[in-house]
């Protein structure tokens, strides 16, 4: 039963990990950047929503709300203003333009909030469920939050595979110049697919913070991207359903290596897992293509 | 509004190259004009600086009273110019009715159109008809051509621009497309530009041709004449 | 050929000495605060030259060298510690043993780095600046590697009874211009020629013969000696090290070091260290001059390395030695160009 235990709640976490690598696969997929402000955007909009809240006694659900929003006006502005002009240059830029993004957004966060750590209180209760006399290591919080993030790809998948705006957004992230000689506004698509990423990291972050007590500080988000980003590289980085199947696999491994290890060695794991993927198959577990898009 | 696409001293660079050295064109409205050269002749910067994603460094484009040098790449189509790219230009990764869609997104009347444009597609095409549902990538030469053409027609274009069509395709694949613009170019009054280096083929369909080499037109008249010039045919044409 | 090459050597050399003898000779006047800034800087130098080498001459990017700088400078405690009464001689072998250690790191991770590109290379660096510096917590290793408290040693005393910080910024100064007379060296050798190579054109520099991987994993190796030496240094100058002294974001402002002085240039590296390790000083100063809360200067020098990489990639992509190169080489584009013109 432990072992099922481990599973269950690790899978759960990794929901959370498999939202921030759709943020990350979606960028990724549309324009082959990597978004390593990720981490710092959705750190900023947690906060942001962690005000409303804790200090201004919004609802959580106007917080929630507010810090969806934040997040799409935030990851459309990133692109129109740090992205759009480094287009086409050495892929090595908008690496350093992300990273100094995440520099810029912890440095402004400890400005606004301070270095120190604060609480975010869920909206659910963290108490675990019981079957008879069993404990299952699964609480009404994590429900709410595999069903949030459930619900959001859903309506992504919705969004992409049944709209036109979908259609045109899929057409500009696989040929932006057929889509372009198609009348696609592509520039106006890759602001949309930013903005939306940012949302879906968003609301990973809000997710996330409510987990543990004294989660939230300006730097607490940097262990999620590298998870968020394995689970990503796991699943192929180009591909949303892998995304989510990877989250889920890395959520497991670390729940057990944790487990069965030591939960000192947390974030090294994450690295080791990542290693051996990217020796063993560099495209990801899970990528239709095996050629690698680098 | 009959003024079709005229073009008037265009020079187009890449650096230091001259792809079109001062290339004049008046494209007869209705009727099929092939462009024909080797490679590198500047057949495709011709393409790519009529749509707009090669900006031209001197000259003018004009098309039905549009200054095409002031029109973004994206309403280009919206003017009634749709592009068949070379390579085929099919998105791989999205089925077959979802590239046809793309072809008419633009349109306010997008719902109607849609639905008459695909049936008139699938009639015109029918293998792409059996394979709607099927990604792009599964598609042979053949179809993934059909489907470039079909995708263009689905905007209901008054000039389609074609690049190399016939690349690497059976020779009765060939005959078929080109077949196929004859009846369009004929029947719908489409006006068609062809750009190939398949010279014979092209010259068996079009109405009018004209002879890049080097960024320069060097030859232009009726495609009967055109293909009649031996000298023409051996400096230029290779057969 | 070999006469040219041993006169860059000579010519370096001497550059390196002659450079070395204004710096000790300037360390005389400095307060001891000074001495220890200059100490900070020449510490920075070697990691930033060692990365900017990575970097800029093999096109490979490493967020990583905050944790080669972790591996270093614990390589140095563990063996301060339980060597104590290490004097001043063998301190340079104990520094040759952080860069060695480091450097083996590095070619273990170099070897896996040499498959990635781009992207999934500055990813896995990252997932290492990260996971690393956790070691030292893990259960089994605490008696070893000291925990979260790290560990406590001392650095030999200073020769002849000189002033501590000034005998701290001369070991760091010999220490930053043997790294920097190196890294020269290798790059005008046939080694960073090859590095050259393999940044500007993968697929040529292997059809000339050249083997990508090793020339990468070399780079890496390099790279990861220069950062465990100065964590080495880092530690001596320091007597303690800790788990919590090698975040993520010292990672970064290495990299925003380096992008500062223009990838690729040794100079620039110079440049780069002293704009990052002066920068929190600056900031502390600027904000009791305004009176800013303490959150605000705290974050001040990082919001300015952050507000720094986007600016230096959005205006001089190539860094502030590129962006006056571009500048002179457009001035003289200029001034021939227009003759022709007339």
């Amino acid at each position: 039963m432990t072992f099922l235990n481990l599973v269950i709640s690790g899978a759960a976490n990794g929901v959370v990990y498999a939202a921030v690598a759709l943020a990350l696969v979606l960028i990724w997929r549309s324009t082959g950047i990597l978004n390593f402000a990720q981490g710092g955007m959705l750190m900023f909009t947690t906060f942001i929503a962690w005000d409303l809240v804790h200090l201004h006694g919004a609802n959580y659900w106007v917080g929630l709300v507010v810090a969806l929003l934040a997040g799409l006006v935030l990851g459309a502005v990133v692109e129109r203003v740090l992205i759009r002009p480094i287009e086409g240059g050495p892929p090595i830029n908008p690496v350093i333009v992300t990273l100094g993004l995440l520099l810029l957004l912890e440095a402004v966060a400890g400005m606004i909030w301070g270095s120190g750590v604060s609480s975010f209180a869920p909206e659910f209760s963290l108490n675990d469920y019981h079957v008879g006399h069993q404990l299952i290591l699964f609480s009404p919080d994590y429900l709410f939050i595999v069903l949030a993030v459930l619900g959001v790809m859903v309506a992504l998948y919705v969004l992409f595979q049944h709209t036109p705006i979908g259609l045109r957004m899929r057409a500009s992230a696989f040929n932006p110049e057929v889509a372009r000689l198609l009348g696609v506004r592509v520039g106006r698509l890759l602001t949309l697919g930013w903005g939306l990423a940012a949302m879906v990291g968003a609301l990973a972050g809000v997710l996330i913070a409510g987990t543990q007590p004294g989660y939230i500080n300006p730097n607490a988000f940097d262990g999620l991207l590298i998870l968020g980003f394995t689970a990503a590289v796991v699943g192929g980085l180009d591909s949303p359903l892998g995304a989510l199947a990877g989250g889920l696999l890395v959520g497991v491994i670390q729940q057990l290596l944790d487990n069965y290890v030591s939960i000192d060695l947390d974030s090294f794991y994450t690295f080791v897992v990542l290693l051996v993927v990217l020796m063993l198959r560099p495209s990801g577990l899970f990528s239709r293509t095996a050629v690698r898009r680098v | 509004m009959t003024s079709g696409l005229v073009l008037d001293n265009v020079v187009t660079t890449y650096g230091a190259v001259r792809a079109l050295d001062g290339v004049s064109l008046d494209v007869a409205d209705g009727k099929i004009t092939a462009v024909l050269g080797a490679n590198g002749a500047g057949k495709t910067t011709l393409l790519r600086t009529v749509n707009g994603l090669v900006r031209p460094a001197a000259g003018s484009i004009r098309f039905g009273g549009h200054d095409l040098l002031a029109t973004p790449v994206e309403r280009i189509v919206t003017l009634g110019i749709a592009h068949v790219p070379e390579g085929r230009g099919v998105i791989t990764e999205l089925t077959v009715e979802e590239n046809l869609r793309l072809g008419a997104l633009w349109r306010s009347d997008r719902r109607r159109e849609t639905v008459n444009g695909l049936a008139t597609v699938y009639e015109m095409f029918p293998p792409l008809a059996e394979r709607r549902d099927r990604a792009a990538d599964t598609l042979s030469g053949g179809e993934r051509q059909m489907l470039a053409i079909g995708r263009a027609l689905m905007s209901r274009p008054s000039l389609l621009l074609l690049d190399e069509p016939s690349l690497g395709l059976a020779p009765r694949i060939t005959a078929q497309i080109m077949a196929t613009l004859r009846r369009l170019s004929a029947e719908d009054g489409l006006t068609v530009v062809l750009v190939e280096q398949n010279a014979r083929s092209a010259l068996s369909v079009a109405d009018s041709a004209v002879i890049l080499n080097l960024g320069r037109v060097v030859a232009s008249g009726a495609a009967d004449d055109l293909a009649g010039d031996e000298q023409l045919r051996h400096a230029y044409l290779g057969f | 050929m070999s006469l040219l090459r041993r006169s860059t050597l000579l010519r370096n050399g001497l550059l390196a000495l002659c450079g070395l003898g204004i710096m000790l000779a300037v360390t005389e006047g400095l307060s001891d605060y000074r001495n220890t800034q200059l100490a900070n800087i020449a510490v920075t130098v070697c990691a930033v030259a060692g990365l900017t080498v990575l970097t800029g001459l093999s096109g490979q990017i490493s967020l990583g060298n905050g944790a080669f700088m972790f591996v270093g400078a614990y390589t140095v405690g563990l063996l301060l510690m339980h060597n104590p009464g290490t004097n001043n001689g063998e301190l340079v072998l104990v520094l040759a043993a952080s860069a060695l250690v480091a450097a083996v790191a590095g070619g273990l991770v170099g070897v896996a780095a040499a498959r990635l590109r781009g992207p999934y290379l500055a990813g896995i660096t990252l997932a290492l600046a990260l996971g690393l510096p956790a070691l030292p917590e893990y259960s089994h290793f605490q008696g070893k590697l000291g925990g979260h408290a790290g560990l406590n040693f001392l650095a030999p005393n200073p020769p002849g009874g000189m002033n501590f910080f000034r005998w701290q910024a001369w070991v760091c100064l010999i220490g930053a211009v043997v790294t920097l007379f190196l890294l020269a060296n290798l790059s005008r050798s046939r080694v960073g020629r090859a590095f050259r190579a393999v940044r500007d054109d993968e697929i040529s520099a292997s059809l000339a013969g050249l083997s990508v991987a090793r020339v990468q994993i070399l780079a890496f190796t390099v790279s990861a000696a220069c950062a465990g030496l100065a964590g080495g240094l880092f530690a001596v100058i320091n007597g303690n090290v800790l788990p919590s002294g090698f975040p993520i974001s010292l990672s970064l402002s290495l990299l925003a070091a380096a992008v500062f002085g223009g990838l690729g240039t040794l100079s620039g590296a110079v440049y780069g260290s002293i704009i990052v390790t002066l920068l929190p000083q600056w900031s502390y100063d600027l904000a009791h001059a305004f009176s800013m809360p303490d959150r605000v200067q705290l974050n001040l020098p990082q919001a300015v390395y952050g507000a720094g990489l986007i600016l230096g990639m959005l205006l001089f992509p190539l860094g502030i030695q590129g962006g006056v190169r571009r500048i002179w080489a457009l001035g003289r584009n200029a001034l021939r160009t227009k003759p022709a013109g007339n």
